[in-house]
């Protein structure tokens, strides 16, 4: 701890070098923080997934409907503890660039399906109650400028009405919470007692069953005793895990994991290079200096400690302040673009990477200048001079 | 001219005790080639993708949608509306049949050779007229399906991305199993990520009734598009949205293409300013490290211009240097690399080529001349403004 003080004062020795190299680590870890968001949205909130939730769809594709009388078949297999659906509207409000799902639902069934979401009890028994009720997203409500009373008009791209009509009008009754920031609330629900009598074609059909499993069964298992049920019917199921079923998106954008990597990889080779750099030159202009503190009765770890303390402390300067930024812009970003990009987030695993990369990258930038201060002879670096 | 003559000579100077500066100068270097590669990887993938959409859209085409379905997947029309889009005005004719087609867009599942897991592979139903409405579209192995039998013809780019679509082959979805007869191409365009069909096997496949998305006609020539839109629109049967297929194409791009641009330019922005950092700093290094050479040079008689110039030629001939091998290696790495990803409004794959153009790396190769002069020119007037005397004292 002595050398606090000494080591900082030698960080800023050449402020402009310094400055510099402290400003390109920050742009790499800034790059790191949101490069993990966003590769964090493209798993689609998989890390968020119910382990105990199963999804049922179609085995050919999800576009196919599944018959609304698998309901009660699915219920009643061994291990199935509750099971409930979900569709696919796939409607805008006001602007077709602006994306947001709908599904019609079964109210309470859906809400005990999903407890992460939280909705006031008042609110469901209420959207229960009216037919033509629907509750949306706290981060749609807020986008959208939407209160509870209010009417939506949602236009239909695939459903349209028994009476030729593609508006589908909503009494908004309720908003529903979700604290955990991995996942998004950015959709609307309503009701499917009414969207399967005023569609005017699919009736008895849903798109998908989720299904929870009972405590102690196999998850495994109860997908495969449910896929078995239906082998050979026209419609043959695939159940799959809730994180299996998000993976599933993921995987079908393309290997993003791969890209980002490639970016980071060629950031950080770069990063090492300009560190690395930086300590060297910092330590061949200070062999004089270096030699006396030798000459001093500096022992050979205070000598290395000194030089890696020094590269550790540039790195974990423009590091920590990457980082702080990133998380700034990424909790900007989540705001801006809740709807079209849900889930950027900046999670605890991909910081504490960070910090593990900020004292590694340097250890290793400063690793080699050190060993030559460590060896240093001090009759040799004095007699250059 | 004097000037000029000096700033060969320092430049001249300059370059041959480069490789004392080498470790300072691969900075420099390797943070520009990182720039150009990153920089030609996103643009070359924007402009790929848009490049396939857009290039299976012709003027003189059109696609005929219910009203307010933003893509065929979520279009239906029946066998009556289908007749009234074939006989409007504006459609052209061969003899006195229209030159149309009716077709079934639907999605299946197929894995992916690359990671080996399902993707939503778009399959298609059509009329005999498809090869007629396209003409870009031609066998190019096996044969055509015949019509009611379930044999598919799969698209280039498909057979290449996806497992089990090779000529021979026989493939299950659900109940039917179809047989792989033929391959077409489609000049690159986004129909060869396709599987196509006969469109009656694949309603009764998919148990769709007499019942279509959308019809695709010929038109009389690009301004008949008018003409037809107005005739539909007027027509109390039918309440249809008539886009050509360029702009239907153009609007199922946008969403990925400015996707891909939202999120790659600020990236590939902020790596440049990382760059100009990296350059700035190594660039300072040979300047401090040069003073006393500088200096002499000074004393000897050379201008500051001479001196300026030449830090400057230094620093823009490093990053040229690394926006070369960048470019090169994103050449080598991503041209005519096969990716494809999933398109959110077609809910469906869309195979492209990586194309490394000539533009494009040209375009790289401005960023890194603008990351040399960014990075050379504050260097450039501290070695300009050197103190003669005292640099010379020093050291």
């Amino acid at each position: 701890m002595k050398y606090v003080g000494f080591v900082w004062k030698n960080v800023w020795r050449k402020k402009i070098r310094t400055s510099l190299t402290i400003l390109s680590v920050l742009v790499a870890f800034l790059l790191f923080a949101l490069l993990s968001a966003i590769g964090y949205a493209f798993k689609s909130g998989a890390d968020a997934a119910d382990a105990e939730r199963l999804v049922v769809i179609d085995k050919v594709s999800l576009i196919n409907p599944l018959p609304i009388a698998y309901r009660d078949r699915i219920a009643t297999t061994e291990g199935v503890r509750s099971v409930t659906y979900a569709s696919w509207f796939g409607g805008y409000y006001q602007d077709p660039r602006v994306q947001f799902p709908q599904f019609p639902v079964d109210p309470y069934e859906y809400f005990s399906m999903y407890p992460e979401f939280e909705i006031p009890r008042e609110r469901l028994d209420a959207w229960a109650n009216n037919r033509q009720g629907a509750v949306l997203g706290r981060e749609l409500a807020e986008q959208f400028g939407i209160e509870v009373g209010d009417r939506m008009p949602i236009q239909a791209t695939i459903w349209t009405k028994a009476d030729g009509g593609r508006t589908w009008e909503f009494d908004i009754e309720g908003i529903f919470e979700n604290e955990d920031p991995r996942s998004s609330s950015a959709f609307l629900l309503f009701q499917y007692d009414y969207f399967d009598e005023a569609r005017a074609f699919g009736k008895g059909t849903v798109g998908w069953y989720v299904l929870r499993v009972a405590p102690g069964s196999d998850p495994v298992q109860v997908g495969n005793a449910i896929d078995a049920q239906f082998a050979n019917s026209p419609n043959e199921t695939e159940t799959s895990t809730e994180a299996a079923f998000a993976q599933s998106f993921a995987k079908q954008l393309g290997n993003i994991a791969l890209i980002v990597t490639l970016i980071l990889g060629a950031v950080f080779f770069t990063l090492l290079l300009v560190s690395g750099n930086t300590m060297s030159q910092s330590v061949r202009e200070r062999i004089n200096e270096l030699a006396v503190l030798k000459t001093l009765g500096f022992s050979d770890g205070a000598m290395l400690g000194i030089v890696l303390a020094e590269s550790i402390t540039i790195m974990l300067i423009g590091g920590l302040l990457g980082l702080g930024i990133g998380w700034i812009v990424v909790q900007g970003a989540a705001q801006a673009m809740g709807a079209c990009l849900p889930g950027i987030f900046l999670s605890p695993q991909a910081m504490g990477t960070a910090l593990v990369i900020m004292l590694g990258a340097g250890i290793v930038a400063g690793i080699f200048p050190a060993v030559k201060a460590m060896r240093l002879s001090i009759v040799d670096a004095l007699a250059r001079a | 001219m004097r000037t000029i003559r000096q700033v060969f000579a320092v430049t001249a100077l300059n370059l041959r005790n480069l490789p004392q500066r080498l470790a300072s100068s691969a900075v420099a270097v390797v943070g520009v080639g990182a720039v150009v590669l990153v920089f030609a990887a996103v643009l070359s993938m924007a402009e790929s993708l848009q490049r396939t959409m857009l290039s299976t859209g012709a003027d003189d085409a059109a696609v005929v949608m219910r009203s307010g379905s933003t893509s065929e997947l979520n279009s239906t029309l029946l066998n009556d509306q289908v007749l009234i889009v074939a006989n409007a005005p504006g459609v052209l004719k061969d003899g006195d049949r229209p030159v149309m087609s009716a077709e079934l867009y639907v999605v299946t599942d197929i894995r992916k050779r690359s990671n080996n897991t399902d993707a939503n592979v778009p399959f298609r139903g059509v009329q005999a007229g498809a090869f007629d409405v396209r003409d870009n579209v031609r066998i190019t192995e096996g044969r055509m399906f015949e019509p009611g039998k379930n044999e598919i013809v799969v698209g280039q780019a498909a057979q290449s991305e996806f497992v089990g679509l090779d000529i021979g082959q026989s493939i299950r979805f659900g109940q039917i199993e179809w047989a792989v007869v033929g391959t077409f191409e489609a000049g690159g365009s986004v129909s060869e990520s396709e599987l196509w069909t006969d469109v009656r096997v694949l309603q009764s496949a998919y148990r769709r009734g007499n019942s279509f998305q959308s019809v695709r006609v010929r038109l009389e020539s690009p301004e008949s598009i008018e003409t037809l839109r107005q005739a539909l629109d007027e027509d109390p049967r039918i309440d249809p949205d008539v886009l050509t297929e360029r702009d239907y194409y153009s609007s199922q791009s946008q969403g990925l293409v400015q996707f891909i641009k939202i999120v790659g330019y600020p990236l590939t922005i902020l790596m440049a300013i990382g760059a100009v950092f990296g350059a700035l700093n190594s660039m300072y290094s040979s300047v401090s490290v040069r003073g006393k050479e500088i200096a002499t040079l000074r004393a000897l008689g050379f201008g500051p211009t001479a001196v300026l110039i030449s830090t400057i030629v230094e620093s823009v001939l490093l990053a040229l240097v690394g926006g070369l091998l960048g470019g090169l290696l994103a050449y080598l790495v991503f041209n005519g690399f096969q990716a494809s990803t999933l398109n959110g409004v077609s809910f469906s794959q869309v195979v492209f080529n990586f194309a490394v153009t000539p533009e494009l790396l040209g375009q790289g190769l401005k960023a890194a001349l603008a990351i040399g002069v960014a990075g050379g020119l504050f260097p450039a007037v501290r070695a300009a403004r050197l103190p003669v005397a005292q640099a010379l004292r020093e050291l």
